[in-house]
């Protein structure tokens, strides 16, 4: 199938373009987001003083839409907190649009990391067959069931310092069995086609084939993988975060959660605190699962229902 | 011989090379990371020199760091097979094992009825859902929006909604304060009254996965051919569905093994917010207060647990699929 013709019946379907639709608004509140507050990436108001910044706390636990005044040194400067703020006196707004930005970061290079090392391990295991078949497959059911976060956990409970680098690392390196299986899968399927043979018996090489026989073949499945395992790779970023293990220095939507927990934001009341940054995650990633189920429809004529 | 035979000697030598696998990293990860963990281990009692005398030559030993290296792994071996996994730091002088024992329990009170509940719930409301077109429409995005939750924000929704909204339920703890366990009626209501949230945020979660699941795999099956052929022979609608329901049935069987690994870490957070004293909350406390030794432990109760439910879900599959036995036999000729 073209790639024209694909978008062509992807953009008739519901789901995925309401998947579309939901995952660009959330990149574009990532991307452009920060640039709509005066805060920073932790919720407080800069002051320039000289070549130094002084991050400066607001008013604490204002409700959302609520207006503040900041005194600095050139004058008292009118704010508004569009989703208030937390017991700490820092901008929630401003915490969750940079939070979605790492969320974004960690989805990209965790879920691109994992979704690489599953299909190369799914695909060398599924065409080599035999003696690597067996080994790397043993390996797979191996960190199948070992449970990723308890895996997660033992390797950032003993770093001291974290970034979001690092955890996506983590989360790469820890998330790729599944796919690794269902690529597995799939190449099975493809290398006893025709052309496969035909191109064995014409002497190409093992990566030629694998390259540019077997690969174009299966760019729409490895695409819906990335796409799960992006969302994959964020709610285990939030998870890691919401115990402790997250980046050291900075903010995230899991750490947010986590200090809202920590500082009783639920019986306090404060729910502009503890239900948003959870919440823009869950919509992000109900989106990423529409646009699956779209191309899911797309690529698999049989799940069509009549009419969409 | 015979195919289930194979099937289950395959099955045990790949999770005996998988809790030997587990128990390695255990004893490996302190041991390859930078600094001196006996240092940060001390620091804590630096008020405390008795103590800090005493633990040194503990951890020296627990560690036996001035051994070479193969004879501390035979040891941490041996001392995992005795059930000692050292004293905790945090609950000192409390030994690892009896704090995990007191949280386990609580740990499978909540994971057992969500897994089994959620699985039966979800697999009923998606196959409805994979029938019924219209409705279809409207369960489809919430059974998404359910999955697409992580575990510890739902239950901070439901704490908001129940107990601080609607004041239902109570916020944190497995009983209260006044209240002393024991096998009395007043304390299982207690213990029931405090269950039901934590519970509730598994399995909704849960059930999301499952509900979808069992909807792709009923459109699927409705679509193939052996679903055709009956409807030609004119079988009624209830012997169609009866059909796709069993085959869409075994992927979500299988679908129990990744599943678990999640819930399992989803227990872990939700224990956290509602300050639940199970193993989440105790490997919370390990990782807070630098525990190590506590966090081993929660490290390998965690693994036990999840290599043991899923050795029971593949004996489940090999008995429900035929398949899997005859595959099995195939192969050996």
């Amino acid at each position: 199938m073209s790639l024209k013709r694909t978008l062509r019946i992807a953009l008739k379907n519901s789901k995925f373009k309401v998947g579309i639709a939901i995952v660009t608004i959330m990149a574009i509140f990532a991307l452009l987001g920060p640039l709509t507050t005066p805060f920073d990436n932790m919720g407080y108001y800069p002051i320039k003083f000289g070549s130094t910044t002084f991050p400066k706390p607001t008013t604490p636990s204002l409700p959302p839409m609520s207006q503040d005044t900041v005194y600095g040194p050139s004058g008292v400067v009118n704010v508004t907190h569009y989703l208030g703020t937390d017991s700490f006196g820092r901008d929630i707004y401003a915490q969750l649009t940079y939070g979605m930005r790492s969320s974004f970061f960690i989805g990209i290079v965790a879920g691109g990391l994992a979704t690489l090392l599953g299909l190369l391990i799914g695909f060398v295991a599924g065409y080599k067959g035999g003696w690597t078949d067996e080994s790397l497959m043993i390996l797979t059911n191996i960190m199948l069931v070992i449970p990723t976060m308890a895996l997660l956990i033992i390797i950032a409970a003993y770093l001291p310092y974290r970034g979001t680098g690092i955890e996506s690392l983590i989360i790469g390196l820890t998330a790729w069995p599944w796919a690794a299986r269902a690529v597995r899968a799939q190449t099975l399927s493809l290398k006893n086609r025709e052309f496969v043979n035909l191109a064995r018996l014409s002497g190409l090489s093992d990566l030629r084939i694998i390259f540019d026989q077997i690969m174009p073949n299966m760019v729409s499945y490895v695409f819906m993988v990335f796409i799960l395992q992006f969302g994959g790779s964020i709610l285990a970023a939030v998870g890691l975060d919401f115990i402790g293990l997250g980046p050291t220095r900075g903010m995230s939507l899991g750490i947010m959660l986590q200090q809202a927990v920590l500082w009783n934001a639920v019986t306090l009341g404060y729910w502009w605190w503890a239900i948003p940054p959870g919440l823009v995650i869950a919509i992000l990633i109900t989106g990423l699962y529409f646009i699956n189920t779209g191309l899911d429809e797309v690529f698999n004529p049989r799940l069509r229902r009549g009419g969409e | 011989m015979s195919g289930i035979k194979r099937y289950l000697i395959r099955k045990t030598l790949i999770y005996t090379l998988t809790f030997f696998l587990a128990v390695t990293i255990d004893f490996i990860i302190p041991r390859m990371m930078p600094g001196d963990p006996i240092g940060v281990l001390l620091s804590r009692f630096a008020t405390l020199p008795e103590a800090t005398k005493y633990l040194h030559g503990y951890f020296v030993q627990a560690f036996g760091l001035n051994k070479p290296l193969w004879e501390q792994y035979l040891s941490f071996w041996n001392a995992v097979l005795h059930g000692d996994l050292g004293v905790s730091i945090y609950y000192y002088p409390k030994p690892v094992t009896e704090i995990l024992k007191a949280a386990i329990p609580y740990d499978l009170a909540l994971l057992f009825p969500a897994l089994v509940a959620s699985w039966f719930v979800g697999n009923w409301l998606g196959a409805i859902a994979g029938k019924n077109r219209k409705l279809d429409s409207y369960l489809m995005p919430v059974f998404y929006f359910l999955q697409a939750s992580p575990y510890f924000w739902f239950a901070i929704l439901l704490s908001y909604l129940f107990t601080f909204k609607l004041g239902w339920f109570p916020i944190s703890g497995a009983y209260s304060y006044g209240i002393i366990p024991s096998l009395s009626w007043e304390f299982i209501k207690d213990y029931l009254y405090h269950w039901i949230l934590p519970f509730l945020s598994l399995f909704m979660v849960q059930l999301g996965g499952w509900a979808i699941g069992m909807r792709n795999m009923i459109i699927y099956e409705v679509e193939a051919d052996y679903i055709r052929y009956l409807e030609a022979l004119g079988a009624s609608e209830r012997t169609l569905m009866k059909h796709a329901f069993k085959n869409a049935m075994l992927p979500q069987v299988t679908g129990l093994a990744i599943q678990l690994g999640l819930l399992v870490a989803g227990n872990v957070t939700v224990q956290i917010v509602f300050s639940y004293p199970g193993i989440g909350y105790v490997l919370m406390q390990g990782i807070m207060n630098q525990d190590y030794f506590l966090i081993q432990g929660a490290f390998l109760v965690i693994i036990l647990t999840v290599l043991i439910a899923n050795f029971t879900i593949d004996l489940l599959y090999a008995l429900i699929d035929p398949r899997v036995r005859t595959s099995y036999t195939e192969e050996g000729g």
